[in-house]
């Protein structure tokens, strides 16, 4: 038996294959196939990506369907009067790719509790509300209502066209450094019972003097 | 059985007679109006909610007083009551709300609490917000001030 007959495992034909320099084809021409790629390929997880960010893709699990879902078609994000609506990844989704990313990551946990059951029935939704919703204040008050402001931004409010309480507290609000969510919790789904205690006690372990617009300085 | 046959004669020239006064009186009208049956009625006016800034006076002085802001959307159920979030004390001083009543915190046995009564929860079934629409029908209410001229301002 000499050496020649026996053949190098699957792997390793490929590894060598994959290391030694190319023989008959160019540099430029590698290069240039794997920039295409490269684009075809990020456009395509882009593109993937992007079918799990869209209204239709959230409500396909019935737990999103049957409880968040329904409390949020009564709201004006859903049917107001100029008809610009924001969905569920408008403001649950970062829209900068670097937080989009992170958050996509995150979501497999999310994942895991829609195949463990942990949310499949509406008792057991409602038992987790509270905690689901104190998740989703605190990352809005962390991040000083990054998602809101993708829409509505502060100093671009005419408070002209506001109501008078309106343009009252969103101009106390601008000078305080308040942020939408302290005010405007339960705009999209129904708050739970015990929201007012959990928002007070969430506030005050970020280090919040109060769970409202914060006082005058 | 002379009489049932008078009495039977008599209950069907009763009837005979309201047939006909009937038939010459006004015609019934439904709720189309004076829409005939082939037109199609003008639709609905579409009146925007009365605001006003200074509130709504109150007719008489038990009068639970009308809401003179918007309230879409705002929950009120047994989870939550958004009316609170700002009539409520101590946060109305801050937002310039009139405070929720005394009278709120009783129950119907005169027993007080620290929250507000389970019978006083859902606000909306007795403060409204009001709407500048014409009447429906003639309206002859008069203020309480209006009655007696012994109370009148």
């Amino acid at each position: 038996m000499s050496e020649n007959t026996k053949r190098q495992g699957f792997l390793a034909r490929m590894w060598h294959a994959f290391r030694r320099p190319a023989v008959t084809i160019a540099a430029g021409t590698l290069l240039s196939i794997g920039f295409v790629l490269g684009i075809v390929f990020w456009g395509g997880f882009n593109w993937s990506m992007e079918l799990t960010n869209n209204e239709t893709f959230c409500t396909s699990c019935h737990e999103m369907k049957d409880n968040v879902f329904v409390e949020y078609r009564n709201t004006i994000h859903y049917s107001n009067r100029t008809g610009v609506r924001a969905t569920c990844p408008d403001c649950h989704v970062p829209k900068d790719w670097l937080h989009k990313v992170a958050r996509k990551i995150q979501a497999t946990n999310e994942l895991y509790h829609h195949f463990k059951g942990s949310v499949d029935t509406p008792e057991k939704f409602n038992a987790k509300r509270l905690e689901l919703a104190t998740n989703v204040w605190k990352a809005m008050k962390t991040t000083d209502s990054r998602e809101c402001r993708n829409c509505h931004e502060f100093r671009s409010m005419d408070l002209s066209k506001q109501e008078n309480r309106a343009s009252k507290l969103h101009e106390e609000a601008l000078g305080r450094g308040g942020t939408c969510i302290d005010c405007h919790r339960g705009i999209a789904h129904q708050l739970p019972a015990g929201a007012v205690a959990a928002a007070e006690k969430l506030y005050k372990s970020l280090g919040y003097e109060t769970f409202t617009l914060p006082p005058p300085k | 059985m002379t009489h049932k046959i008078w009495l039977a004669m008599a209950v069907t020239a009763l009837l005979g007679i309201g047939v006909a006064v009937a038939q010459n009186a006004a015609p019934v009208t439904s709720l189309r109006g004076e829409t005939a049956i082939d037109e199609t009625s003008p639709p609905p006016l579409n009146l925007k909610q009365a605001k006003p800034a200074n509130g709504f006076g109150r007719a008489y002085r038990q009068q639970p007083p009308l809401v003179p802001h918007r309230i879409e959307g705002y929950q009120v159920n047994l989870n939550f009551n958004k009316c609170l979030s700002c009539h409520a004390w101590p946060q109305n001083a801050r937002f310039g709300a009139p405070k929720v009543s005394e009278t709120h915190y009783a129950t119907r046995g005169g027993e007080r609490l620290d929250e507000v009564s389970p019978q006083r929860w859902f606000c909306t079934q007795c403060h409204v917000p009001q709407v500048d629409a014409p009447a429906l029908v003639p309206n002859a209410f008069k203020n309480a001030r209006e009655l007696s001229g012994a109370f009148a301002n």
